[in-house]
């Protein structure tokens, strides 16, 4: 999750490390990040969700390190807000057009 | 749950279905029978003329411009509801272009109008159809003293009776069921809105034709005194939406509220300008409905700026919108430095009006009563006291030009207060017994699952925004 006015340093500093493919949804959030009134015709509204966005990359193991580096440098501000990122475990990737399986379909 | 479950719930006993049904029978064949009471006073001192096609293309183009303020206020209002029902929104205002554009032809314009009955409170029936308006195309002019057509002039006017209603959905957004929405309008442009128009303009009873002698140059009174205290009424009674003020959501598009107000500012040149029926005299109600909206528009913003520290988008919108309100019955009565205070108390007053409702938390949604309903009353208020004699002729206008006469400014503001007071009181009655009719048939609010699920899929099968489309 990275503040969404970072997208296009990080999107360059992953294809710099020759990590290709990504996708990236909108998304709202807030950690320890407070959120803001906004003031509408009087009427005060408190927004905790903040617009965030949601970057996910499958890489092969060996490319975990420099891909978490190449993120948090490209990623940081350092104002509370930056994001997180989370590693988890992918079993198998498929290449729909070919059919190409484990780290060949990345 | 609304007013009247609340007092099922408290009178279980005594309040039973069929009795409700009877009794409401029974109030709406007493208001189909209107009574005829006194006779109409003549005109006095107009010479005929014939029609002119200056003075007629005014009100041609009048008319597209205040419809196109139907479809700006459905945006003005669309913006600031939730996405899931902003359709739902713009439907209850983009509807009345059909439902009230026949029910005005059919049958409004002649109640509004009309000499039928003999009565100061309502009109007659003889132009069924638009029926005798003089010759097949009726190009005759509308009366002694006016050079526009007759039908120019029952266009114009039709589509002051399709917005005047549209104002008053603001007040009952994300929560009215559309099919008492449909019944609700029907009945309220026939035997609230036809007789205001007729005892404010229609040479009725509150006009200068009347026994009041007060002057509405473009329906400060009839439009949006009307739509304000229904408004009003009809939120009390319905009551709040599920999710305020626990879950209130902000605006879901606030480009779409600038663009309402750019399109209703742009319209109401036609809403005001065109009232004055003459071409060669309509740019000076242009030029005061323009400078009330600058004035407004500014005042709002400096207000927000000095308490807020920021002056909002939303903000300018209203300021705008409460400006024009508030110039509505004076653009044609009043000099310009009078328009701009007037642009910009209305606002001042409108501004505090918001505020009070978010302090006691009133859901009149969109405001309509804060803007419309305060607004008008203001402006209606001020009319008297800016009014000047020279811009209100006697041969137009002979009580109230009487009236400022003998009793100057005052006098002719205390005749204002009158024909305020008399519309509250006859709005808010008929406003409760035509929910009170209805309820007997209907529920006036949708389920509580309903509300949640959204009324543009519940009410109408559609979604604004389907994330999926391409």
């Amino acid at each position: 999750m990275i503040r969404p006015s970072k997208l296009d340093s990080v999107k360059d500093a992953l294809v710099a490390i020759d990590i290709v493919g990504m996708t990236v949804t909108d998304a709202r959030g807030f950690g320890r990040q407070k959120g803001q009134v906004e003031r509408y015709r009087g009427t005060e509204f408190k927004v905790d969700f903040l617009s965030k966005l949601k970057v996910m990359i499958i890489i092969p193991d060996e490319k975990l390190e420099a891909a978490l580096t190449a993120i948090t440098t490209a990623a940081h501000t350092g104002e509370i807000g930056d994001g997180k990122i989370f590693v988890s475990p992918v079993e198998d990737a498929i290449r729909i057009r070919t059919g190409d399986r484990g780290t060949e379909a990345l | 749950m609304d007013t009247f479950d609340r007092w099922r719930e408290r009178f279980a006993d005594q309040l039973r279905e069929p009795q409700l049904r009877r009794l409401a029978f029974a109030l709406l064949a007493t208001g189909a029978g209107l009574l005829p009471l006194l006779a109409g006073s003549a005109q006095a001192g107009l010479s005929k003329m014939s029609t002119d096609g200056a003075d007629t293309l005014l009100m041609l183009i009048g008319s597209a411009l205040v419809l196109l303020m139907t479809p700006g206020l459905a945006f003005f209002y669309g913006g600031f509801t939730r996405s899931k029902n902003v359709l739902n929104c713009m439907m209850m205002s983009f509807f009345l272009m059909g439902l009230i554009g026949v029910l005005w032809v059919v049958i409004g314009y002649s109640l509004s109008f009309g000499m039928g009955f003999s009565s100061p409170f309502i009109g007659g029936l003889e132009h069924f159809m638009l029926n005798g308006l003089g010759g097949p195309l009726g190009d005759g002019p509308l009366a002694d003293g006016f050079a526009i057509s007759s039908t120019s002039f029952a266009l114009f006017q039709g589509m002051f009776a399709i917005i005047t209603p549209a104002l008053i959905s603001g007040a009952l957004v994300e929560r009215i069921s559309f099919k008492a929405w449909f019944w609700f309008c029907l009945l309220w442009s026939l035997f609230v809105y036809s007789p205001m128009a007729k005892m404010v303009w229609g040479g009725g009873f509150l006009g200068p034709f009347g026994s009041i002698g007060a002057i509405d140059f473009a329906g400060g009174t009839v439009v949006h005194i009307a739509s304000g205290v229904a408004a009003l009424v009809a939120a009390a009674i319905i009551g709040s939406r599920s999710t305020w003020p626990d879950s209130k959501r902000p605006p879901h598009n606030v480009p779409f509220i600038l663009l309402g107000a750019g399109l209703l500012w742009f319209g109401w040149f036609g809403f005001n300008g065109a009232s004055m029926f003459a071409s060669k005299t309509a740019g000076y109600p242009f030029l005061t409905t323009s400078t009330s909206a600058s004035a407004g528009l500014l005042a709002w913003c400096l207000l927000e700026w000095f308490k807020d520290g920021k002056p909002t988008a939303v903000g300018a919108a209203t300021g705008a919108v409460a400006g024009l309100v508030g110039i509505t019955p004076a653009a044609g009565f009043v000099y310009i430095p009078a328009s701009i205070i007037i642009g910009a108390l209305t606002a001042l007053a409108c501004f505090i009006a918001v505020r009070v409702k978010s302090a006691i938390q009133f859901d009149d949604s969109l405001d309509t009563f804060m803007v419309h309903g305060v607004g008008g009353t203001l402006g209606a208020l001020l009319t008297g006291f800016f009014a000047q004699k020279t811009l209100v002729p006697a041969d137009y206008f002979p009580l109230s030009a009487k009236i400022l006469e003998e009793g100057g400014n005052f006098g002719l503001f205390v005749a204002q207060l009158k024909a305020v007071l008399i519309t509250y009181g006859f709005v808010a009655i008929a406003t409760a017994l035509i929910l009170f009719v209805l309820r007997a048939f209907m529920p006036l609010r949708v389920t509580a699952e309903e509300e949640d699920r959204g009324l543009d899929f519940v009410a109408h099968g559609e979604e604004a925004y389907d994330p999926m489309t391409n």
